[in-house]
């Protein structure tokens, strides 16, 4: 069933009861050419592109959860492509612009809302390092506007510009990034590689895999052993069990972060706004609420839960630059398991065993990277090639130390 | 979170700076090759469930701790200083 005006006016006329399923529950068959595993944004979407760009067919997403309930439930939907480093710049761009057709592509309301990311700065040293980041977006034809402090103040009058110890100076617009909605993201993928002949396989958990002669034969599941071709890992905060289970370490730690809505309000936050000296930024939902959230919480983490101190330490960034913030009421806090690669950026590259592919280490900027993800993994896994794109994200950069350090942190999986 | 400092008592995690795997402890000789730097510096076992890891009292004693804890249920069992603990 296609989704459209027409079609909703057809089925408010039959009393609504014409709408069905979005997707299939089926059984696991024995064996698949290709078995994606993790059922988030990042596995729906390549199984989604390895169906309609390189027509594979028999293809199975396991999720041991119900599907888009791990990170892409979680997370706080923001989208951009403010990074400047070669090799990390041209694939968020590239996904930027996957992001504005998604909805026709999907035939799903993604609610893509580009309403733009404001990254503020404090000091006249960090109006030149984002002068450089926007002259790198413009270079690989990305929207980029440094704004000084009036054209700024114009824009949101609600910010405390003259705080004493950090005021602001001004602030990168990048006028076509935004938000999501990040359900619509799992569902209208999910439903989209359902229609494709993709098995969406929900509650069943990889528990190992099986190699024979160094390849990948099989993977082990609370529902049995399926046999594939190649598997492909898009498991965010849980890739180094997956690793274990195959028998090789990552460079990447699993680390907690939350995240925070208040009640809904009128609208009053138009933009997407990061604080650029503490970790804090903030959009508004559709519906109404604040959402926000900080840093890591510093310590490794498998929980899906922070403690009270980062809490605490969000909020009093929050009340430093909008002091507004005071006045709402904290609705819900929650936790969600980021990969944190040792450089902080992602690996989308073959792994140590033979058939297997890995999609990991996004720390916490997945979600932007959804659709452009897909692609590149899709790709990677039916051809061999890397997206040129997202070449640059290779597993051995580590060794040969080509790192993708946007951060310039040093290799430390807690500091991206 | 509160860990016992072995040197201070128990104090509240917000005192505490953490480092990483405990793994930092092991560095490599100089000459140790490509491989056993890339495992030292990148390379983590990244359980879930108990692990050891380098804790810093950065508001107490600046004692270097190994810190042993769990990473689902965010326990902590003991902390000893580093000096006495190796990798």
């Amino acid at each position: 069933m296609r989704y459209s005006g027409w079609q909703i006016l057809r089925q408010a006329l039959g009393g609504n009861r014409g709408w069905k399923a979005q997707w299939r529950k089926p059984d696991p068959r024995p064996e698949y050419d290709v078995v994606i595993v993790g059922g988030g944004g990042h596995g729906l979407a390549t199984a989604y592109y390895l169906a309609k760009n390189h027509g594979v067919r028999r293809i199975a997403v396991l999720e041991k959860g119900a599907l888009g309930l791990g990170n892409l439930g979680r997370n706080t939907t923001v989208v951009r492509s403010t990074y400047m480093l070669p090799g990390n710049g041209e694939f968020y761009s590239f996904s930027l612009a996957l992001w504005k057709d998604l909805s026709q592509e999907l035939d799903y309301n993604v609610m893509f809302s580009p309403r733009g990311v404001i990254s503020l700065f404090h000091s006249d040293a960090q109006r030149d390092r984002f002068a450089r980041l926007g002259n790198a977006m413009v270079g690989r034809d990305d929207h980029a506007v440094l704004l000084g402090r009036a054209e700024l103040r114009r824009l949101v009058p609600y910010l405390d510009y003259d705080n004493t110890r950090f005021p602001i100076y001004g602030a990168l617009l990048q006028p076509d990034a935004g938000t999501a909605r990040h359900d619509a993201v799992a569902w209208g993928y999910a439903r989209a590689a359902d229609r494709l002949g993709v098995d969406l396989i929900e509650h069943c958990e990889v528990t190992g895999f099986g190699i024979a002669g160094g390849r990948v034969r099989a993977v082990e599941t609370t529902r049995g052993r399926i046999n594939a071709g190649k598997v492909g890992i898009a498991v965010a905060g849980h890739s180094g069990r997956l690793a274990g289970m195959a028998g090789f370490r990552l460079p990447i730690e699993s680390h907690v972060l939350q995240a925070f809505v208040t009640e809904g309000l009128k609208p009053v936050v138009d933009h997407v706004i990061s604080y650029g000296m503490g970790h804090f930024y903030i959009s508004q939902s559709d519906k109404g609420g604040l959402v926000f959230g900080g840093d890591l919480d510093g310590y490794a983490s498998y929980a899906q839960r922070g403690n009270l101190p980062r809490v605490e330490h969000v909020m009093e960034a929050g009340m430093t630059l909008m002091p507004m913030l005071g006045r709402a009421r904290v609705l819900r806090s929650w936790g969600g398991v980021m990969d944190m690669s040792a450089d902080g950026s992602p690996i989308i590259d073959r792994a140590p065993v033979e058939g297997i592919f890995l999609n990991a280490g996004w720390c916490y900027g997945g979600f932007k990277a959804v659709p452009g993800s897909g692609v590149a993994f899709a790709r990677l896994i039916a051809t061999g090639e890397p997206l040129k794109a997202a070449a640059a994200y290779r597993l051995d950069r580590f060794r040969t130390g080509h790192l993708i350090d946007e951060e310039g942190t040093g290799a430390l999986h807690n500091r991206h | 979170m509160r860990i016992r400092c072995p040197l201070c008592g128990e104090r509240d995690s917000r005192e505490f700076h953490v480092m990483g795997a405990a793994e930092w402890l092991a560095r490599p000789a100089p000459d140790a090759g490509l491989e056993a730097w890339d495992a030292y510096l990148h390379l983590r076992d990244n359980p879930a469930g108990p692990t050891r890891e380098l804790w810093f009292h950065e508001a107490g004693c600046g004692a270097w701790l190994v810190v042993a804890r769990d990473t689902v249920s965010h326990a902590v069992f003991e902390a000893v200083p580093a000096w006495e603990a190796g990798a």
